[in-house]
């Protein structure tokens, strides 16, 4: 690749290891970004269901979903407009969980999160399993903002964060990959901030 | 907002390329213009943007995304050269729109990709009422132009928010009869509005009723300015916002 003349960059001496390829570190700031006018959803109507390929298809409501037993995820978020935020918390509760009431088919192999706003993002089925994933409410200690997905996100905080729905408002299990709305715009399917995957083909 | 009604990126547009920079021009104190000349065209869609990658001795690189200022209508009559320009703010320890700012000349090469993105873009058809804030004017500097260059000015009308007069990007190009300049901070002599943010009655006579709004800010002004345009009457489905964030 050719050198930019003239180009140093920041220095790399105190680069910190934990940065993926590309990321700076936000420290302090929290980059908002969306594609769609911020919702206002109320608690009290707020719902996350889990359908498609299950043996369930399960719904929860705001008082339902706190009764589930907590998880926390503790660590590192990466946006794909190449900011990254260092220990952060974030409580929820695990993605397993919500799985294991709906009971997936053998034949799911990908999930589309989708928001209350329409927003949707897809995801291999490994990806949200096995610890990686959670619905949160909390970041730091604080009730999730709206800006932020408020009053909960999904967070897959090992992938690019468009892949953490603001909003969300369920999951629906596929036997197939199907592209959801940055997908469709040219970001990459899987968005591997490790592997650099920003875009459709990298 | 399920659906990406102008198409998508393709993956050619997602192939790095070498673009040549034709020339420089300050817009304001801290924001600056570059014409690049690209190898292979790839006209884009008002509105839409591209990666931007710079790349140290060691193999340190940086990449930012810079919205397209320039119309589809401006630069794609040589092929299989194409033109397009960004404009750059310059952020306060901004490792490349420093860079971009300060040291580019005409004669370097700029590693680019795009265009990308297919939500916020016009295709230059149908009515469309844009409000930008600072920077985030530029990609709709990009729709007016189209619009004016392919007779349509009748289908766009902006409203762009800048803190003073000096802090307005295109200054003598964005005005006409479509434009709506709106002062926050400090508003010339003779200005008919005292200085102040967006407020509803900025609005009046703007919204006709079914025309898509492209909102484009910082994170405060998209916000702010999509609120009022909710209560000037606008559907929150017909809102596209594209936000700047603080990317260095």
């Amino acid at each position: 690749m050719a050198t930019t003349r003239g180009f140093l960059g920041r220095s790399r001496a105190q680069r910190d290891p934990r940065l993926p390829p590309g990321q700076y570190d936000a420290r302090d700031d929290w980059p908002v970004l969306h594609a769609e006018a911020t919702p206002r959803i109320g608690t009290e109507r707020w719902t996350f269901t889990v359908e498609g390929l299950v043996e369930n298809e399960v719904s929860w409501t705001w008082d339902e979903i706190h009764a589930l037993p907590p998880s926390r995820y503790a660590g590192a978020i990466h946006c794909v407009t190449t900011w990254s935020k260092f220990d952060m918390t974030f409580d929820g509760v695990s993605v397993d969980t919500l799985l294991a009431a709906a009971g997936p088919l053998p034949t799911a192999t990908h999930v589309m999160a989708v928001s209350h706003t329409g927003y949707t993002t897809n995801l291999p089925l490994e990806d949200v399993t096995d610890g990686k994933a959670w619905v949160v409410w909390d970041a730091d200690g604080a009730p999730l903002t709206t800006e932020h997905g408020g009053p909960a996100r999904l967070l897959v905080p090992h992938l690019y964060f468009w892949k953490s729905a603001k909003w969300v408002s369920g999951l629906r299990l596929m036997d197939h990959d199907e592209q959801g709305f940055w997908e469709r715009n040219g970001y990459h399917d899987r968005g591997d901030p490790w592997q650099e995957q920003r875009y459709q083909g990298d | 907002m399920s659906t990406t009604p102008y198409g998508t990126t393709h993956r050619a547009t997602l192939r790095w390329q070498d673009a040549v920079v034709r020339s420089v021009r300050d817009e304001t104190r801290s924001a600056r213009t570059l014409r690049l000349e690209l190898p292979t065209a790839r006209p884009h869609l008002a509105g839409q943007h591209y990666v931007v990658r710079l790349t140290a001795p060691d193999g340190y690189t940086a990449s930012r995304s810079y919205s397209v200022a320039s119309a589809p209508a401006d630069g794609f009559d040589e092929p299989p050269v194409g033109h397009i320009e960004l404009t750059v703010e310059r952020l306060a320890d901004g490792e490349v729109s420093g860079y971009l700012c300060d040291v580019v000349e005409p004669g370097d090469e700029l590693e680019v990709r795009g265009p990308i993105g297919g939500f916020f873009a016009w295709a230059g058809t149908s009515p469309a009422l844009l409000v930008g804030g600072g920077s985030g004017v530029v990609p709709l500097m990009s729709m007016l132009r189209q619009a004016r260059l392919t007779g349509r000015a009748d289908l766009v009308r902006l409203v762009v928010s800048a803190r003073s007069p000096q802090d307005l990007y295109y200054a003598e190009e964005i005005v006409g009869p479509q434009t709506t300049v709106l002062y926050t901070r400090q508003a010339p002599p003779g200005a008919g509005r005292a200085a102040g943010r967006l407020a509803v009655a900025d609005l009046a006579g703007l919204v006709r009723g079914g025309e898509d709004v492209y909102v484009c800010g910082s994170p405060g002004f998209a916000d702010a300015a999509t609120a009022v345009l909710v209560e000037a009457g606008v559907p929150v489905p017909a809102i596209r916002v594209e936000r700047f964030g603080p990317t260095g």
